[in-house]
Protein backbone atom coordinates (compact mmCIF):
# COMPACT_ATOMS: atom_id res chain seq x y z
CA UNK A 1 0.00 0.00 0.00
CA UNK A 2 0.84 3.85 -0.21
CA UNK A 3 -0.34 6.99 1.39
CA UNK A 4 -1.83 9.01 -0.99
CA UNK A 5 -2.71 11.82 1.27
CA UNK A 6 -1.94 13.02 4.61
CA UNK A 7 -3.90 16.00 6.30
CA UNK A 8 -3.66 17.32 9.72
CA UNK A 9 -5.26 19.60 11.82
CA UNK A 10 -3.43 21.27 15.15
CA UNK A 11 -1.45 18.02 15.12
CA UNK A 12 1.92 18.50 17.08
CA UNK A 13 3.33 21.62 15.03
CA UNK A 14 1.02 22.07 12.83
CA UNK A 15 -1.68 24.09 12.80
CA UNK A 16 -2.93 22.44 9.06
CA UNK A 17 -1.26 20.89 6.39
CA UNK A 18 -2.75 19.19 3.43
CA UNK A 19 0.26 16.54 1.83
CA UNK A 20 -0.06 14.35 -1.87
CA UNK A 21 2.18 12.11 -1.58
CA UNK A 22 3.04 9.19 -4.28
CA UNK A 23 4.39 5.80 -4.39
CA UNK A 24 8.58 5.09 -4.23
CA UNK A 25 10.72 7.03 -1.97
CA UNK A 26 10.30 10.76 -0.35
CA UNK A 27 12.48 11.98 1.83
CA UNK A 28 11.29 14.86 3.88
CA UNK A 29 14.28 17.24 4.63
CA UNK A 30 14.89 19.77 7.33
CA UNK A 31 16.87 21.20 9.84
CA UNK A 32 16.15 20.04 13.32
CA UNK A 33 13.08 20.78 15.06
CA UNK A 34 11.44 21.77 11.92
CA UNK A 35 8.29 18.95 12.00
CA UNK A 36 9.54 16.00 9.68
CA UNK A 37 9.12 13.05 12.71
CA UNK A 38 6.05 15.13 13.61
CA UNK A 39 4.55 14.02 10.17
CA UNK A 40 5.79 10.22 9.77
CA UNK A 41 4.30 10.21 13.71
CA UNK A 42 0.92 10.99 12.77
CA UNK A 43 0.97 8.11 9.93
CA UNK A 44 1.80 5.41 12.58
CA UNK A 45 -1.19 7.27 14.94
CA UNK A 46 -3.50 6.06 12.31
CA UNK A 47 -2.08 2.25 11.80
CA UNK A 48 -2.31 2.24 15.36
CA UNK A 49 -3.63 4.61 17.81
CA UNK A 50 -0.61 4.88 19.56
CA UNK A 51 2.22 7.73 19.04
CA UNK A 52 5.80 5.77 18.93
CA UNK A 53 7.43 8.62 20.83
CA UNK A 54 4.58 9.78 23.81
CA UNK A 55 2.48 7.40 25.86
CA UNK A 56 -0.34 9.57 26.16
CA UNK A 57 -2.28 11.95 23.16
CA UNK A 58 -1.59 15.34 25.15
CA UNK A 59 1.39 16.60 23.24
CA UNK A 60 0.30 15.17 19.79
CA UNK A 61 -2.41 18.33 19.76
CA UNK A 62 -1.00 21.76 19.10
CA UNK A 63 -0.02 23.99 22.03
CA UNK A 64 -3.53 25.97 22.64
CA UNK A 65 -5.65 23.79 20.34
CA UNK A 66 -8.10 21.53 22.35
CA UNK A 67 -8.20 19.12 19.81
CA UNK A 68 -6.17 17.34 17.27
CA UNK A 69 -7.13 15.83 13.32
CA UNK A 70 -5.54 12.84 11.27
CA UNK A 71 -6.57 12.47 7.59
CA UNK A 72 -4.45 9.05 6.36
CA UNK A 73 -5.44 8.36 2.41
CA UNK A 74 -4.00 4.80 1.09
CA UNK A 75 -4.33 3.25 -1.93
CA UNK A 76 -4.20 -0.52 -1.71
CA UNK A 77 -4.50 -2.58 -4.12
CA UNK A 78 -5.95 0.36 -6.41
CA UNK A 79 -8.52 0.77 -3.88
CA UNK A 80 -8.47 4.13 -1.62
CA UNK A 81 -9.60 4.00 1.86
CA UNK A 82 -9.04 6.80 4.26
CA UNK A 83 -8.88 6.81 7.67
CA UNK A 84 -9.55 10.09 10.01
CA UNK A 85 -9.34 10.29 13.74
CA UNK A 86 -9.96 13.26 15.66
CA UNK A 87 -7.69 12.81 18.64
CA UNK A 88 -9.15 14.67 22.27
CA UNK A 89 -6.63 14.08 25.44
CA UNK A 90 -8.87 12.73 28.03
CA UNK A 91 -11.83 11.62 26.14
CA UNK A 92 -11.92 8.88 23.38
CA UNK A 93 -11.20 9.60 19.82
CA UNK A 94 -13.51 9.75 17.21
CA UNK A 95 -12.79 8.14 14.11
CA UNK A 96 -14.21 7.46 10.42
CA UNK A 97 -13.58 4.67 7.73
CA UNK A 98 -13.89 6.26 3.93
CA UNK A 99 -15.88 8.98 5.76
CA UNK A 100 -18.41 7.21 7.72
CA UNK A 101 -17.96 6.91 11.56
CA UNK A 102 -17.47 3.98 13.30
CA UNK A 103 -18.12 3.22 17.27
CA UNK A 104 -14.69 3.16 18.37
CA UNK A 105 -10.82 4.18 16.75
CA UNK A 106 -10.32 0.75 17.34
CA UNK A 107 -12.26 -0.35 14.27
CA UNK A 108 -10.26 1.87 12.13
CA UNK A 109 -6.88 0.73 12.98
CA UNK A 110 -4.67 -1.98 11.13
CA UNK A 111 -6.12 -0.38 8.13
CA UNK A 112 -3.33 1.64 7.15
CA UNK A 113 0.02 -0.67 8.38
CA UNK A 114 3.45 1.09 8.49
CA UNK A 115 6.65 -0.09 9.42
CA UNK A 116 9.39 2.68 10.97
CA UNK A 117 12.90 3.01 11.95
CA UNK A 118 13.94 5.86 14.30
CA UNK A 119 17.31 6.72 16.02
CA UNK A 120 15.24 5.71 19.15
CA UNK A 121 15.51 1.88 17.92
CA UNK A 122 18.66 0.86 19.14
CA UNK A 123 17.05 1.06 23.05
CA UNK A 124 15.11 -2.24 21.41
CA UNK A 125 18.31 -4.11 21.96
CA UNK A 126 19.83 -1.69 25.00
CA UNK A 127 16.86 -0.84 26.99
CA UNK A 128 14.57 -1.59 29.78
CA UNK A 129 12.76 -4.75 29.06
CA UNK A 130 9.38 -2.03 28.86
CA UNK A 131 11.15 -1.17 25.01
CA UNK A 132 11.14 -4.55 23.86
CA UNK A 133 7.27 -5.04 25.26
CA UNK A 134 6.47 -2.24 23.43
CA UNK A 135 7.94 -3.50 20.35
CA UNK A 136 6.10 -6.33 20.54
CA UNK A 137 2.93 -4.85 21.54
CA UNK A 138 2.54 -2.33 19.03
CA UNK A 139 3.23 -5.33 16.16
CA UNK A 140 0.57 -7.41 17.62
CA UNK A 141 -1.87 -4.32 17.29
CA UNK A 142 -0.07 -3.68 13.74
CA UNK A 143 -1.18 -7.63 12.80
CA UNK A 144 -4.45 -7.14 14.72
CA UNK A 145 -6.27 -4.18 15.89
CA UNK A 146 -7.82 -5.91 18.59
CA UNK A 147 -5.09 -6.77 20.69
CA UNK A 148 -5.47 -2.97 21.27
CA UNK A 149 -8.60 -3.65 23.47
CA UNK A 150 -6.47 -6.21 25.25
CA UNK A 151 -3.57 -3.42 25.77
CA UNK A 152 -5.65 -1.14 27.10
CA UNK A 153 -7.71 -3.42 29.46
CA UNK A 154 -4.73 -4.88 30.80
CA UNK A 155 -3.41 -1.19 31.45
CA UNK A 156 -6.54 -0.44 32.97
CA UNK A 157 -6.92 -3.46 35.67
CA UNK A 158 -3.22 -3.23 36.50
CA UNK A 159 -4.08 0.35 37.49
CA UNK A 160 -7.15 -0.35 39.26
CA UNK A 161 -5.20 -3.56 41.01
CA UNK A 162 -2.25 -1.86 41.98
CA UNK A 163 -4.42 0.83 43.93
CA UNK A 164 -6.52 -1.70 45.32
CA UNK A 165 -3.23 -3.45 46.66
CA UNK A 166 -1.80 -0.18 47.63
CA UNK A 167 -5.02 0.95 49.70
CA UNK A 168 -4.90 -2.48 51.78
CA UNK A 169 -0.58 -1.54 52.14
CA UNK A 170 -1.92 2.07 53.22
CA UNK A 171 -4.47 0.76 55.58
CA UNK A 172 -2.10 -0.81 57.71
CA UNK A 173 -3.19 0.27 60.93
CA UNK A 174 -7.02 -1.28 60.01
CA UNK A 175 -4.47 -4.37 59.50
CA UNK A 176 -6.34 -8.03 58.92
CA UNK A 177 -9.39 -6.09 58.23
CA UNK A 178 -7.98 -3.85 55.44
CA UNK A 179 -6.98 -7.13 53.85
CA UNK A 180 -9.84 -8.68 54.34
CA UNK A 181 -11.89 -5.99 52.70
CA UNK A 182 -9.48 -5.36 49.48
CA UNK A 183 -9.35 -9.18 49.02
CA UNK A 184 -13.28 -9.41 48.59
CA UNK A 185 -12.95 -7.43 45.41
CA UNK A 186 -9.30 -8.25 44.44
CA UNK A 187 -10.67 -11.86 43.08
CA UNK A 188 -12.57 -9.80 40.92
CA UNK A 189 -9.61 -7.90 39.41
CA UNK A 190 -8.20 -10.81 39.33
CA UNK A 191 -9.90 -12.60 37.17
CA UNK A 192 -9.56 -9.61 34.95
CA UNK A 193 -6.42 -9.80 35.35
CA UNK A 194 -5.77 -13.19 33.92
CA UNK A 195 -7.88 -13.11 31.22
CA UNK A 196 -6.34 -10.41 29.52
CA UNK A 197 -2.93 -11.14 30.69
CA UNK A 198 -2.73 -14.58 29.20
CA UNK A 199 -4.53 -13.23 25.86
CA UNK A 200 -1.43 -11.55 25.64
CA UNK A 201 1.53 -13.79 27.15
CA UNK A 202 0.12 -16.08 24.49
CA UNK A 203 0.01 -14.31 21.48
CA UNK A 204 3.17 -12.07 22.30
CA UNK A 205 5.05 -15.70 22.44
CA UNK A 206 3.32 -16.92 19.05
CA UNK A 207 4.43 -13.40 17.84
CA UNK A 208 7.80 -14.05 18.76
CA UNK A 209 8.24 -17.55 17.35
CA UNK A 210 6.86 -16.68 13.54
CA UNK A 211 9.81 -13.52 14.48
CA UNK A 212 12.83 -15.62 15.19
CA UNK A 213 13.45 -16.96 11.50
CA UNK A 214 13.19 -13.70 9.67
CA UNK A 215 15.27 -12.05 12.39
CA UNK A 216 17.74 -14.54 11.83
CA UNK A 217 17.61 -13.50 8.36
CA UNK A 218 18.02 -10.19 8.01
CA UNK A 219 20.73 -10.01 10.54
CA UNK A 220 22.86 -11.80 7.81
CA UNK A 221 21.70 -9.30 5.55
CA UNK A 222 22.62 -6.40 6.98
CA UNK A 223 25.85 -7.70 8.95
CA UNK A 224 27.39 -9.56 6.50
CA UNK A 225 30.88 -9.24 7.75
CA UNK A 226 29.38 -12.50 10.46
CA UNK A 227 30.14 -15.22 8.74
CA UNK A 228 27.78 -17.08 11.18
CA UNK A 229 25.63 -15.22 13.52
CA UNK A 230 23.63 -17.58 15.82
CA UNK A 231 21.01 -15.24 16.45
CA UNK A 232 17.93 -16.12 19.05
CA UNK A 233 14.96 -14.61 20.12
CA UNK A 234 12.91 -15.97 23.36
CA UNK A 235 10.15 -14.81 25.07
CA UNK A 236 10.46 -15.05 28.74
CA UNK A 237 7.09 -15.01 30.28
CA UNK A 238 8.07 -14.34 34.23
CA UNK A 239 4.87 -16.43 35.69
CA UNK A 240 6.40 -19.79 37.03
CA UNK A 241 4.86 -22.60 35.40
CA UNK A 242 4.25 -21.31 31.59
CA UNK A 243 6.44 -23.24 29.46
CA UNK A 244 6.42 -23.41 25.45
CA UNK A 245 3.51 -20.49 25.00
CA UNK A 246 4.63 -20.40 21.22
CA UNK A 247 3.66 -23.44 19.39
CA UNK A 248 -0.74 -22.75 19.49
CA UNK A 249 -1.72 -19.81 20.81
CA UNK A 250 -4.82 -20.96 21.75
CA UNK A 251 -3.43 -23.94 23.77
CA UNK A 252 -0.88 -21.39 25.22
CA UNK A 253 -3.50 -19.47 26.58
CA UNK A 254 -5.32 -21.86 29.18
CA UNK A 255 -1.61 -23.14 30.31
CA UNK A 256 -0.41 -19.43 30.69
CA UNK A 257 -4.18 -18.56 32.96
CA UNK A 258 -3.80 -21.70 34.57
CA UNK A 259 -0.04 -20.67 36.31
CA UNK A 260 -1.17 -17.17 37.07
CA UNK A 261 -3.65 -18.10 39.23
CA UNK A 262 -1.20 -20.54 41.18
CA UNK A 263 1.26 -17.30 40.95
CA UNK A 264 -1.40 -14.64 42.13
CA UNK A 265 -2.22 -17.39 45.32
CA UNK A 266 1.58 -17.97 45.49
CA UNK A 267 2.15 -14.45 45.67
CA UNK A 268 -0.56 -12.99 47.46
CA UNK A 269 1.36 -11.69 50.46
CA UNK A 270 4.17 -10.45 48.87
CA UNK A 271 1.68 -7.93 46.57
CA UNK A 272 -0.13 -6.98 49.99
CA UNK A 273 3.42 -6.20 51.22
CA UNK A 274 4.16 -4.16 48.43
CA UNK A 275 1.07 -2.83 47.06
CA UNK A 276 2.11 -3.82 43.42
CA UNK A 277 1.08 -6.12 41.02
CA UNK A 278 3.71 -8.70 40.97
CA UNK A 279 2.64 -11.32 38.11
CA UNK A 280 1.48 -10.37 34.80
CA UNK A 281 2.74 -9.64 31.02
CA UNK A 282 4.06 -6.43 32.40
CA UNK A 283 7.09 -8.21 34.26
CA UNK A 284 8.18 -10.20 30.43
CA UNK A 285 10.66 -10.15 28.26
CA UNK A 286 11.96 -11.04 24.71
CA UNK A 287 15.24 -11.87 25.10
CA UNK A 288 17.75 -11.81 22.27
CA UNK A 289 21.08 -13.58 21.80
CA UNK A 290 24.01 -13.81 19.05
CA UNK A 291 26.43 -16.19 19.23
CA UNK A 292 24.35 -17.42 22.55
CA UNK A 293 25.16 -14.19 24.37
CA UNK A 294 22.39 -11.97 25.35
CA UNK A 295 22.47 -9.05 23.22
CA UNK A 296 21.80 -6.38 25.56
CA UNK A 297 25.09 -6.00 27.60
CA UNK A 298 27.58 -7.84 25.81
CA UNK A 299 26.96 -7.44 21.89
CA UNK A 300 29.06 -4.31 20.68
CA UNK A 301 27.33 -0.88 19.33
CA UNK A 302 27.38 -2.42 15.75
CA UNK A 303 25.55 -5.60 16.75
CA UNK A 304 23.33 -3.83 18.53
CA UNK A 305 22.22 -1.56 15.50
CA UNK A 306 22.53 -4.54 12.92
CA UNK A 307 20.11 -6.15 15.49
CA UNK A 308 17.82 -3.46 15.80
CA UNK A 309 17.71 -3.26 11.79
CA UNK A 310 17.01 -7.10 11.83
CA UNK A 311 13.83 -6.48 14.21
CA UNK A 312 12.52 -3.72 12.26
CA UNK A 313 12.76 -5.80 8.56
CA UNK A 314 11.60 -8.91 10.12
CA UNK A 315 8.87 -7.17 11.46
CA UNK A 316 8.04 -5.72 7.79
CA UNK A 317 8.55 -8.67 6.72
CA UNK A 318 6.03 -10.50 9.04
CA UNK A 319 3.45 -7.59 7.91
CA UNK A 320 3.59 -8.07 4.52
CA UNK A 321 3.41 -11.85 4.51
CA UNK A 322 0.30 -11.89 6.62
CA UNK A 323 -1.28 -8.91 4.82
CA UNK A 324 -2.75 -10.26 1.72
CA UNK A 325 -2.22 -8.77 -2.12
CA UNK A 326 -1.78 -5.15 -1.73
CA UNK A 327 -1.13 -4.73 1.82
CA UNK A 328 2.68 -4.21 1.65
CA UNK A 329 3.17 -1.55 5.00
CA UNK A 330 4.67 1.64 3.91
CA UNK A 331 8.10 1.68 5.37
CA UNK A 332 9.26 4.84 7.26
CA UNK A 333 12.86 5.70 7.83
CA UNK A 334 13.08 8.55 10.59
CA UNK A 335 16.62 9.89 10.61
CA UNK A 336 18.07 6.76 10.74
CA UNK A 337 20.81 6.91 8.28
CA UNK A 338 22.49 9.66 10.44
CA UNK A 339 22.80 6.87 12.98
CA UNK A 340 24.29 4.22 10.61
CA UNK A 341 27.89 3.82 9.37
CA UNK A 342 28.46 3.46 5.50
CA UNK A 343 27.89 -0.32 5.02
CA UNK A 344 24.80 -0.42 6.99
CA UNK A 345 23.29 2.89 5.51
CA UNK A 346 23.96 1.14 1.90
CA UNK A 347 22.88 -2.03 2.95
CA UNK A 348 19.63 -1.31 4.36
CA UNK A 349 18.75 1.45 1.60
CA UNK A 350 19.34 -2.23 -0.90
CA UNK A 351 16.76 -3.99 0.74
CA UNK A 352 14.26 -1.60 0.75
CA UNK A 353 14.59 0.30 -2.18
CA UNK A 354 12.02 -2.05 -3.96
CA UNK A 355 9.14 -1.23 -1.09
CA UNK A 356 5.69 0.43 -2.61
CA UNK A 357 6.30 3.37 -0.31
CA UNK A 358 9.25 4.33 1.50
CA UNK A 359 9.41 7.65 3.67
CA UNK A 360 12.46 9.18 4.52
CA UNK A 361 13.46 11.84 7.02
CA UNK A 362 16.99 13.47 6.86
CA UNK A 363 18.22 16.61 8.52
CA UNK A 364 21.00 16.29 6.35
CA UNK A 365 20.17 15.33 3.03
CA UNK A 366 23.94 13.99 2.23
CA UNK A 367 22.95 11.01 5.12
CA UNK A 368 20.57 9.31 2.89
CA UNK A 369 22.11 6.71 0.29
CA UNK A 370 21.57 7.62 -3.20
CA UNK A 371 19.98 3.78 -3.36
CA UNK A 372 17.11 6.34 -2.07
CA UNK A 373 17.11 9.21 -3.91
CA UNK A 374 13.85 10.12 -4.58
CA UNK A 375 11.33 12.82 -4.46
CA UNK A 376 12.73 15.68 -1.81
CA UNK A 377 10.19 17.74 0.10
CA UNK A 378 11.73 20.83 2.42
CA UNK A 379 9.93 20.96 5.39
CA UNK A 380 10.36 24.09 7.37
CA UNK A 381 8.71 25.75 10.70
CA UNK A 382 5.92 23.78 10.14
CA UNK A 383 5.05 23.66 6.49
CA UNK A 384 5.48 21.71 3.85
CA UNK A 385 7.14 22.36 0.45
CA UNK A 386 6.20 20.14 -2.38
CA UNK A 387 9.35 20.14 -5.29
CA UNK B 1 -7.28 35.57 31.76
CA UNK B 2 -9.96 38.09 31.95
CA UNK B 3 -10.88 39.85 35.25
CA UNK B 4 -12.63 38.81 38.27
CA UNK B 5 -16.21 37.29 37.62
CA UNK B 6 -15.93 36.66 33.89
CA UNK B 7 -12.85 34.28 34.67
CA UNK B 8 -14.58 33.26 38.10
CA UNK B 9 -17.47 31.82 35.54
CA UNK B 10 -15.13 30.60 33.05
CA UNK B 11 -13.48 28.85 35.77
CA UNK B 12 -16.37 27.25 37.08
CA UNK B 13 -17.88 25.95 33.62
CA UNK B 14 -14.24 24.29 32.86
CA UNK B 15 -14.93 21.93 35.82
CA UNK B 16 -18.22 20.72 34.35
CA UNK B 17 -17.26 17.44 32.66
CA UNK B 18 -17.06 17.36 28.64
CA UNK B 19 -16.43 21.26 28.53
CA UNK B 20 -12.93 22.18 27.69
CA UNK B 21 -10.95 25.83 28.58
CA UNK B 22 -12.58 27.47 25.15
CA UNK B 23 -16.11 25.69 25.52
CA UNK B 24 -16.42 27.54 29.12
CA UNK B 25 -15.42 30.83 27.48
CA UNK B 26 -17.69 30.35 24.84
CA UNK B 27 -20.06 29.61 26.95
CA UNK B 28 -19.43 32.73 29.13
CA UNK B 29 -19.78 35.12 26.03
CA UNK B 30 -22.49 33.77 25.14
CA UNK B 31 -24.36 34.24 28.67
CA UNK B 32 -23.20 37.76 28.79
CA UNK B 33 -25.04 38.95 25.47
CA UNK B 34 -28.22 36.30 26.17
CA UNK B 35 -31.43 37.37 27.43
CA UNK B 36 -30.98 38.49 31.40
CA UNK B 37 -34.51 36.48 31.45
CA UNK B 38 -33.01 33.30 30.04
CA UNK B 39 -29.83 33.43 32.19
CA UNK B 40 -31.50 34.18 35.28
CA UNK B 41 -34.16 30.93 34.72
CA UNK B 42 -30.77 28.64 34.18
CA UNK B 43 -29.65 29.93 37.25
CA UNK B 44 -32.85 29.55 39.53
CA UNK B 45 -32.71 25.82 38.02
CA UNK B 46 -29.57 25.06 39.03
CA UNK B 47 -30.32 25.76 42.52
CA UNK B 48 -33.77 24.26 42.25
CA UNK B 49 -31.41 21.28 40.90
CA UNK B 50 -29.39 21.33 44.19
CA UNK B 51 -31.91 21.81 47.01
CA UNK B 52 -35.30 20.42 45.30
CA UNK B 53 -34.07 17.15 43.80
CA UNK B 54 -33.45 13.98 46.11
CA UNK B 55 -32.58 10.43 45.63
CA UNK B 56 -35.64 8.01 46.26
CA UNK B 57 -35.27 6.43 49.20
CA UNK B 58 -36.02 3.13 47.66
CA UNK B 59 -33.73 2.95 44.51
CA UNK B 60 -31.69 5.82 44.61
CA UNK B 61 -33.14 7.29 41.49
CA UNK B 62 -33.09 11.10 41.34
CA UNK B 63 -36.30 12.51 42.49
CA UNK B 64 -38.47 14.82 43.67
CA UNK B 65 -40.34 13.64 46.74
CA UNK B 66 -39.21 10.72 48.94
CA UNK B 67 -39.82 8.24 45.72
CA UNK B 68 -39.01 8.00 42.36
CA UNK B 69 -42.19 7.54 39.53
CA UNK B 70 -40.86 4.14 38.89
CA UNK B 71 -40.79 2.77 42.54
CA UNK B 72 -44.42 4.26 43.46
CA UNK B 73 -45.55 3.17 39.68
CA UNK B 74 -47.96 0.04 40.55
CA UNK B 75 -47.46 -1.51 37.07
CA UNK B 76 -43.70 -1.96 37.31
CA UNK B 77 -42.93 -5.80 37.94
CA UNK B 78 -41.72 -5.91 41.27
CA UNK B 79 -40.17 -9.39 40.29
CA UNK B 80 -37.60 -7.87 38.08
CA UNK B 81 -34.73 -5.71 39.37
CA UNK B 82 -32.35 -3.90 37.20
CA UNK B 83 -29.15 -2.84 38.70
CA UNK B 84 -27.56 0.27 37.48
CA UNK B 85 -24.61 2.60 38.20
CA UNK B 86 -26.21 6.35 37.58
CA UNK B 87 -29.69 7.91 37.10
CA UNK B 88 -28.64 8.35 33.45
CA UNK B 89 -28.78 5.30 32.82
CA UNK B 90 -32.36 4.66 34.02
CA UNK B 91 -33.29 7.04 31.44
CA UNK B 92 -31.33 5.41 29.01
CA UNK B 93 -32.96 1.80 29.74
CA UNK B 94 -36.69 3.21 29.92
CA UNK B 95 -36.33 4.78 26.85
CA UNK B 96 -36.11 1.09 24.99
CA UNK B 97 -39.52 0.41 26.67
CA UNK B 98 -37.51 -3.39 27.13
CA UNK B 99 -38.02 -3.04 30.49
CA UNK B 100 -40.56 -3.30 33.04
CA UNK B 101 -39.78 -4.58 36.45
CA UNK B 102 -37.89 -1.81 39.11
CA UNK B 103 -34.17 -0.70 39.40
CA UNK B 104 -31.79 -0.34 41.51
CA UNK B 105 -28.63 2.30 41.13
CA UNK B 106 -25.58 2.08 42.67
CA UNK B 107 -24.25 5.30 42.56
CA UNK B 108 -21.46 4.54 40.54
CA UNK B 109 -19.15 1.62 39.91
CA UNK B 110 -15.84 -0.13 41.56
CA UNK B 111 -12.67 1.82 40.45
CA UNK B 112 -9.90 1.49 43.64
CA UNK B 113 -8.36 4.30 41.24
CA UNK B 114 -10.98 6.89 42.82
CA UNK B 115 -11.11 5.21 45.99
CA UNK B 116 -14.41 3.32 45.34
CA UNK B 117 -15.00 0.13 47.46
CA UNK B 118 -18.51 -1.46 47.41
CA UNK B 119 -19.18 -0.09 50.57
CA UNK B 120 -19.02 3.18 48.85
CA UNK B 121 -21.92 2.27 46.52
CA UNK B 122 -25.74 1.66 47.25
CA UNK B 123 -25.19 -2.17 47.92
CA UNK B 124 -25.84 -2.69 51.17
CA UNK B 125 -29.16 -1.33 50.40
CA UNK B 126 -29.25 -3.64 47.49
CA UNK B 127 -28.60 -6.52 49.45
CA UNK B 128 -31.78 -5.49 51.72
CA UNK B 129 -33.98 -5.53 49.09
CA UNK B 130 -33.47 -8.60 48.07
CA UNK B 131 -33.84 -10.01 51.38
CA UNK B 132 -37.59 -10.35 51.08
CA UNK B 133 -38.43 -12.77 48.69
CA UNK B 134 -40.10 -10.48 46.33
CA UNK B 135 -37.66 -10.11 43.82
CA UNK B 136 -36.86 -12.89 41.57
CA UNK B 137 -34.38 -11.60 38.47
CA UNK B 138 -31.67 -9.23 39.09
CA UNK B 139 -30.33 -7.61 35.73
CA UNK B 140 -26.99 -6.04 36.00
CA UNK B 141 -26.78 -3.47 33.51
CA UNK B 142 -23.48 -1.72 34.38
CA UNK B 143 -21.71 -0.24 31.73
CA UNK B 144 -20.04 -2.41 29.33
CA UNK B 145 -16.50 -1.31 30.76
CA UNK B 146 -13.82 -2.81 33.07
CA UNK B 147 -15.11 -1.58 35.78
CA UNK B 148 -18.87 -2.40 35.41
CA UNK B 149 -17.58 -5.41 34.82
CA UNK B 150 -15.83 -5.78 37.70
CA UNK B 151 -19.29 -4.70 39.67
CA UNK B 152 -21.24 -7.26 37.75
CA UNK B 153 -19.08 -9.59 38.95
CA UNK B 154 -18.92 -8.94 42.24
CA UNK B 155 -22.56 -8.34 42.92
CA UNK B 156 -22.74 -11.65 41.01
CA UNK B 157 -20.48 -13.15 43.62
CA UNK B 158 -23.07 -11.40 46.35
CA UNK B 159 -26.63 -12.55 45.14
CA UNK B 160 -25.22 -16.21 44.32
CA UNK B 161 -26.32 -17.54 47.62
CA UNK B 162 -29.59 -16.15 47.54
CA UNK B 163 -30.60 -18.54 44.64
CA UNK B 164 -32.34 -15.62 42.50
CA UNK B 165 -31.80 -15.59 39.05
CA UNK B 166 -28.69 -13.07 37.40
CA UNK B 167 -28.39 -11.86 33.88
CA UNK B 168 -26.10 -9.57 32.24
CA UNK B 169 -26.89 -7.58 29.61
CA UNK B 170 -26.02 -9.45 26.22
CA UNK B 171 -22.65 -8.03 24.46
CA UNK B 172 -22.96 -6.51 21.52
CA UNK B 173 -23.01 -3.03 23.33
CA UNK B 174 -19.76 -0.99 22.13
CA UNK B 175 -17.23 -2.01 24.64
CA UNK B 176 -15.73 0.01 27.08
CA UNK B 177 -18.34 2.91 26.67
CA UNK B 178 -21.12 4.29 28.86
CA UNK B 179 -24.48 2.72 28.65
CA UNK B 180 -26.07 5.87 28.69
CA UNK B 181 -24.13 6.68 25.04
CA UNK B 182 -25.18 3.39 23.80
CA UNK B 183 -28.32 3.73 20.54
CA UNK B 184 -31.93 2.71 21.99
CA UNK B 185 -31.82 -0.21 19.28
CA UNK B 186 -28.44 -1.80 20.89
CA UNK B 187 -29.21 -1.24 23.99
CA UNK B 188 -33.05 -3.04 23.70
CA UNK B 189 -31.30 -5.69 21.97
CA UNK B 190 -29.04 -6.35 24.85
CA UNK B 191 -31.90 -6.48 27.17
CA UNK B 192 -33.83 -8.93 25.56
CA UNK B 193 -30.80 -11.07 24.95
CA UNK B 194 -29.29 -10.78 28.61
CA UNK B 195 -27.39 -13.68 29.63
CA UNK B 196 -27.79 -15.79 33.04
CA UNK B 197 -24.67 -15.78 34.38
CA UNK B 198 -26.16 -17.41 37.74
CA UNK B 199 -28.44 -18.74 40.03
CA UNK B 200 -31.31 -20.91 39.31
CA UNK B 201 -32.82 -22.20 36.68
N1 LIG C 1 1.98 19.76 20.66
C1 LIG C 1 2.84 20.60 20.05
N2 LIG C 1 2.50 21.89 19.83
C2 LIG C 1 3.34 22.73 19.21
N3 LIG C 1 4.56 22.40 18.79
C3 LIG C 1 4.98 21.15 18.99
C4 LIG C 1 4.14 20.18 19.61
N4 LIG C 1 4.80 19.02 19.69
C5 LIG C 1 6.00 19.23 19.13
N5 LIG C 1 6.11 20.50 18.71
C6 LIG C 1 7.27 21.10 18.08
O1 LIG C 1 7.63 20.34 16.95
C7 LIG C 1 9.03 20.39 16.82
C8 LIG C 1 9.60 19.00 16.67
O2 LIG C 1 9.21 18.52 15.48
P1 LIG C 1 9.86 17.17 14.94
O3 LIG C 1 10.11 16.23 16.05
O4 LIG C 1 9.00 16.71 13.83
O5 LIG C 1 11.25 17.72 14.40
P2 LIG C 1 12.17 17.10 13.30
O6 LIG C 1 12.03 17.91 12.07
O7 LIG C 1 11.92 15.65 13.18
O8 LIG C 1 13.58 17.39 13.97
P3 LIG C 1 14.90 16.45 14.11
O9 LIG C 1 15.64 16.60 12.83
O10 LIG C 1 15.63 17.10 15.25
O11 LIG C 1 14.45 15.08 14.41
C9 LIG C 1 9.61 21.01 18.07
O12 LIG C 1 10.06 22.29 17.76
C10 LIG C 1 8.46 21.04 19.00
O13 LIG C 1 8.51 22.14 19.85
MG1 LIG D 1 12.96 13.95 13.89
ZN1 LIG E 1 -37.09 4.71 43.14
Amino acid sequence: MHVTHLGLVDFRSYPQVELDLEPGVTTFVGANGQGKTNLVEAIGYASTGRSHRVASDGPLVRAGAERAVVRVEVSRAGRRLLVELEITPGRSNRARVNRAPVPRQRDALGQVTRVLFCPEDLALVKGDPGDRRAFLDDLLVSLAPRYDGVLTDLERVLRQRNALLKSATALRGGGQRARTAAEQTLSVWDDQLVTCSAELVAARAHLVARLAGPVGEHYRAVAPEDRDPRVDLTYACGVPGVTDTGADPAVGREEVAEAMRAALVARRDEEFARGLTLVGPHRDELVLRLHDLPVRGYASHGESWSMALSLRLASYALLRAEAGPGGDPVLILDDVFAELDTGRRERLAGLVAEVEQVLVTAAVPADVPSALAGRQVAVAGGTVVLP
Amino acid sequence: MYEGIVQDVIDALGRLPGIGPKGAQRIAFHLLKADPEEVTALAEALVALREQVRFCAICGNVAQEETCGICRDPRRDPAQLCVVEESKDVVAIERTREFRGRYHVLGGAISPMEGIGPDDLRIRELMARLADGVVQEVILATDPNLEGEATAAYLARMIAPLGLTVSRLASGLPVGGDLEFADEVTLGRAFEGRRRIGGQG
